[in-house]
């Protein structure tokens, strides 16, 4: 079974390609049953390769496949070669079976829509290149998969192309995420240049063997690698794409947005995590980073009233959970928030998507109100994916990962307890902002005529989510729950034991109290009416502020957008191509004065040469 | 004697296309066609012939005969792999060429064949010439009808910018001329044979200002075809005013002579000298990547607009060329071909464009997608293959020569990789422009049909094929690049027994 692995992202690819050729000729139906199976076969490979892994992990919990020589050049070769341990495994599952849903919840999504197949040749290239970045065994193949996603983020966020900001957003997401991948580009070179491979697991060894913890060269490297991944995962100083990035369909902000893409730096992170330990003071800095992050888009989400932007705005926060993790060195951890939140955060976004597909595309949640009657299963789904954002304890698996996260980090030696402090806070606000929303959309009078009714295809997902984003946080409980281990020790071959480190009686209460009076200030403000009269007056300054991500776009703008802009301007017309104009122009007039001597006064020719004359003897004698 | 057969054949096929366009308007097409499928016959089995007797080693194939012996000229032909390479990504080109033109040329077919069938075969000259002397001959053979076919076929402004291209690139061609004299006059001062064979010309001692004077002439030259900033100005003017054919071989072959140039002759006649040259070269792609990217954006003309991005490509080839070392000379082999497929593709894009919509103004276009997906899809797809996008041809020239450049020059490399950000700029701006965005215009439609998308399916799948599988051109470009190198050229000598 296990060694069909390139089938995996090859199904979906393949497809891909058919779409792309023949979509037009062969309808919607075709189409989008193409689409959804291919990533479907993927999933059932995927989901038999785990059950078997399971049962009879490999030696060293490790399986390669190599499958050609991409460039063997004498000093630098690079095979194209997938390697499959526990976390990429994990991510393989995430990406495929969440990856199956969310297409079998577009093909009734997008019922309807000019360029139906279009969307899932995109979709499928997605998750192809997807599967790709975390099955790659080396970091150049990494990076095709990487930069491949970003085409496709950028493909399917500009999807509906005749709405110009549509395509604005899409060219913002691309270019704020390339930049930082051209700082990884120079990671890998500085890195292969170095250590003369990019094969992960012999460049780990490698520096391991080289470089001292703490040196400069992986300091410089992983700051590198690291800025990559904080264009991707939306952290900040890079974050400014995603809630633009919100204009594409809502499926695909469910899985590339929410789900799997964004992810991509945690999971760079954990899979040169050998590197980064060599590199502890870069650690701090994603630990400090990602509190920042969190914290930032925690308000911001606060004062969102689009409904996608609120969510936009928590997958942010969440991936600063998940970065947090990172930066304590609670690998575990953050996979496990990584797996909770892609569950609960694809319902979120699908459940957003299946309401406003009622509402005549509705997205603002002031426009909305007492849905819970007219739209029972989005209430129900909604509901429970809030919960698990909010880490409401016990019932919600979004709690357990959360709980993890923030126990590793209050245990951690370095001003620990401050960041998890950060921590609680962003918790008490995440629990406040999205409870936010659960009050206004689905409390008090109805605002808006519901249309149309919820076919399988939407249905399916929805439940099969929930049910997910209740149970899947029983893979790792905390001591007094059972104390369940098992998510940490399928990933313990891959990065190591993971000790739930013993913390203070309090810190638990704590996490346990947090969203619970998140949802208390969040209940309280909606009942007597703040949320509803911010809309209506006028906002404040630093309201505003906040809700736009806190400035960066403008700073942005000032300090990189409108330099370009001026420099694009000054040099449209070629320069140094007036320059050359310049010299025929100097031609034309040397001209103009030599005909204008030449006019045939044998008197003026005759003073002329008596001057030559006379400046050649004078030459001559005084040289 | 194949590889004379390989210049003979189109040169030929010109002179007979010339007459035959009088008859029908559809025979000169017919001979072209036929010419060029004929010199791919030839060259294509070339690649598998074990070392030709003339030319042992990793020479593949080699002729040498008496040209003008009383000035030591001889008519000395040699194939290595980048030459093989060269010459066969011109003849695919030249196919694309005269199928472009089939509906675009309607007056003078013949005259145009013939001028293409020559400027192909002056450019496959180029690239397989040994002697000094016939290399140059074959340098304006390539160019000469170049201009009539830009002067006679082009678009509005065509005169100023055949006149323009013909300055630039006679004044290269001087330069070059001055040099191989230079050359070889030294070369008989110290032996007393007056010779402009490459392999003796390669062992000339000169001194050192001597040495860096005739670099710097080739160099010149060499920049001005490769159209590096400063002296890219013929460059935007040129392709833009160029019928689509000429476009076409204007950006994917005849840039590559210059290319070839600095490293079949730069790089190996005088290493000391290129080596003291390189600083000036590095910084120089580096501000033809930048200033490319820049003045892209800024075009409002989207075939000018193409053209700016091949200045800033071309910057990474110099950064390769001058990065001495074969990982980068690799990539610069594969992104000579990558770009010659892919901007040969957008050429061909626009130049159905312009058919279809008469007009290259980005502002009259927009929302191309809804009526033309076909040809929206692959200028999307050609568009985002010549920004680098990995998976495709021109990211692994553009990988292999930083990777090769940063073990030499790390901070000139990164330079040169942030200048991959406005080539994301460009090239975003321009499919937003041409296929995105709200349709201003009614249009007729005119997607591609067979012709064009078949054309379109092949140069695709060889980009792709070029990004997934590099190896096999990697493979034949390697033994020849080995020999570029300064030390191994001796060795090289001996094999030869000095030609």
């Amino acid at each position: 079974m296990i060694t069909y692995l390139w089938l995996i992202p090859a199904l979906p690819l393949f497809s891909s390609v058919i779409l792309g050729l023949f979509g037009p000729v062969m309808g919607p139906r075709v189409s989008g049953a193409v689409g959804t199976i291919s990533v479907g076969l993927a999933a059932v490979l995927a989901v038999s390769i785990g059950l078997h892994w399971i049962s009879h992990p490999p030696t060293n919990s490790i399986y390669e496949q190599t499958l050609w020589a991409w460039i063997t050049l004498p000093g630098f070769s690079i095979n194209l070669g997938l390697y499959l341990d526990p976390v990429s495994l994990l991510m393989v599952l995430v990406i495929t079976v969440i990856g199956c849903l969310i297409h079998l919840f577009s093909t009734e999504y997008m019922h309807g829509e000019d360029g139906y197949s279009r969307y899932f040749a995109y979709l499928n290239l997605f998750v192809a290149a997807m599967l790709l970045l975390v099955l790659a065994d080396d970091l150049a193949v990494l990076f095709v998969g990487w930069e491949g996603v970003g085409v496709c983020s950028y493909l399917l966020v500009g999807f509906w192309f005749s709405e110009p900001t549509n395509g604005y957003a899409a060219r913002k997401s691309f270019v704020v995420t390339r930049i930082a991948d051209i700082a990884m580009l120079a990671g890998l070179l500085l890195l292969s240049t170095k250590l003369g491979t990019l094969n992960i697991q012999a460049m780990l060894t490698g520096a391991v063997a080289t470089w001292s913890a703490g040196s400069l060269m992986p300091t410089v490297a992983t700051s590198l690698l690291l800025i990559g991944g904080l264009g991707k995962s939306a952290q900040v100083p890079l974050q400014t794409w995603l809630p633009d990035a919100m204009a594409g369909p809502t499926p695909v902000s469910a899985l590339i947005h929410a789900a799997t893409m964004v992810t991509a730096g945690v999971y760079l992170v954990v899979r040169t995590h050998a590197l980064f330990l060599l590199a502890p003071h870069v650690l701090d800095a994603i630990a400090v980073g990602a509190v920042i992050t969190l914290l930032v888009a925690a308000f911001a989400g606060l004062v969102q009233s689009d409904i996608k932007r609120v969510l936009a705005y928590s997958t942010m926060s969440q991936i600063g959970y998940m970065f947090l993790a990172l930066g304590v060195g609670a690998w575990p951890a953050a996979m496990f928030h990584f797996l909770t939140h892609a569950v609960f955060k694809a319902l979120l976004f699908l459940t957003a998507g299946a309401i406003a597909m009622r509402l005549n595309h509705e997205q603002n949640i002031f426009a909305m109100g007492g849905l819970r009657s007219k739209l029972p299963l989005a209430f129900w789904a909604f509901l429970i994916g809030s919960a698990s954002l909010a880490a409401l304890p016990i019932i919600s698996a979004g709690f357990f990962s959360k709980e993890m996260i923030l126990g590793a980090v209050a245990a951690a030696p370095m001003p620990g307890l401050i960041l998890w402090a950060c921590g609680i806070l962003g918790a008490v606000l995440t629990a406040t902002y999205i409870f936010r929303v659960v009050f206004t959309v689905f409390l008090g009078p109805l605002k808006t005529e519901v249309s149309g009714s919820y076919g399988v295809r939407i249905a399916v997902p929805l439940v099969t989510l929930s049910v997910g984003a209740l149970v899947v946080g029983w893979l790792e409980t905390p001591e007094g729950l059972g104390n369940q281990t098992i998510f940490s020790r399928f990933l313990t071959p891959a990065v190591g034991v993971f000790h739930h480190l013993p913390v203070s009686f309090m810190i638990p209460l704590l996490g346990f109290a947090a969203p619970l009076l998140g949802i208390g200030i969040a209940y309280v403000l909606h009942r007597n009416g703040t949320w509803a009269r911010a809309t209506t007056t006028m906002p404040s300054k630093l309201t505003i502020f906040i809700r736009s991500g806190c400035g960066f776009d403008m700073l942005y703008d000032e300090l990189f957008v409108v330099p370009y802009m001026t420099l694009v301007r000054v040099l449209r017309h070629d320069p140094v191509d007036s320059m050359f104009a310049g010299l025929q122009y100097l031609a034309i007039v040397a001209h103009r004065r030599l005909r204008a001597m030449q006019i045939g006064q044998i008197r003026r020719y005759a003073s002329w040469m008596m001057a030559g004359s006379v400046a050649t003897i004078a030459i001559l004698l005084f040289s | 004697m194949m590889l004379v057969w390989l210049l003979v054949i189109p040169m030929l096929g010109g002179l007979l296309a010339w007459p035959a366009g009088r008859f029908h308007s559809t025979a000169p097409r017919i001979i072209s066609l036929i010419a060029l499928l004929s010199d791919l016959a030839i060259a294509i089995p070339l690649l598998h012939s074990s070392a030709d007797i003339a030319m042992p080693g990793t020479w593949m194939a080699g002729f040498n005969a008496a040209w003008i012996p009383a000035f030591g000229m001889s008519f000395r032909l040699g194939m290595d792999g980048v030459s093989w390479l060269l010459s066969v990504l011109t003849i695919l080109i030249g196919l694309f060429a005269v199928i472009v033109s089939w509906h675009e040329i309607d007056n003078g077919a013949g005259f145009f064949h013939a001028n293409l069938l020559w400027s192909l075969a002056g450019a496959i000259g180029v690239f397989i010439a040994l002697d000094m002397f016939l290399f140059f001959y074959f340098w304006e053979l390539m160019l000469v009808p170049m201009y009539f076919i830009i002067a006679i076929w082009g678009h509005e402004n065509r005169r100023r910018a055949a006149i323009k291209f013909f300055l630039f690139t006679q004044g290269s061609g001087l330069l070059i001329l001055i040099s191989i004299l230079a050359l070889a006059f030294l070369h008989q001062q110290q032996t007393n044979v007056l010779t402009f064979n490459y392999f003796e010309l390669i062992q000339t001692h000169t001194s050192h200002t001597f040495g860096i004077l005739i670099t710097l002439g080739l160099f010149i030259a060499f920049i001005v075809k490769l159209a590096s900033f400063p002296v890219h100005v013929w460059l935007p003017e040129t392709h833009t005013e160029a019928p689509t054919a000429g476009s076409v071989i204007l950006a994917s072959i005849l840039l590559k002579t210059g290319a070839y140039g600095l490293l079949r002759f730069v790089v190996p006649l005088m290493p000391a000298a290129a080596h003291s040259l390189a600083p000036i070269a590095l910084w120089l792609g580096v501000a033809s990547i930048l200033y490319g990217a820049f003045l892209a954006y800024g075009q409002s003309d989207l075939k000018r607009l193409i053209a700016y991005t091949s200045v800033s490509h071309m910057g990474f080839v110099l950064i390769g060329v001058f990065a001495f070392n074969i990982i980068a000379w690799q990539g610069v082999v594969i992104l000579l071909v990558a770009h010659g497929i892919s901007t040969g593709a957008l050429f061909i894009i626009v130049g159905s464009l312009q058919h279809c919509l008469h007009t290259r103004d980005l502002s009259r276009m927009g929302g191309l997608w809804g009526d033309m997906p076909r040809l929206s899809s692959f200028g999307a797809f050609f568009i985002l293959a010549s920004m680098g996008l990995p998976g495709l041809g021109n990211f692994v020239g553009e990988f292999l020569i930083l990777r090769g450049a940063w073990a030499v020059a790390p901070v000139i490399t990164i330079f040169a990789a942030i200048g991959l950000i406005p080539a994301a700029l460009y090239s975003l701006v321009a499919i937003q422009r041409a296929f995105h965005g709200p349709v201003d215009e009614t249009r007729d439609e005119h997607d591609f049909g067979m012709r064009e998308t078949s054309m379109m399916l092949v140069l695709a799948s060889a980009i792709i094929c070029l990004g997934v599988n590099p190896q096999p051109i990697l493979t034949i470009a390697s033994p020849a690049l080995n020999n570029m190198q300064p030390q191994p050229t001796t060795a090289m000598l001996k094999e030869m027994g000095a030609g």
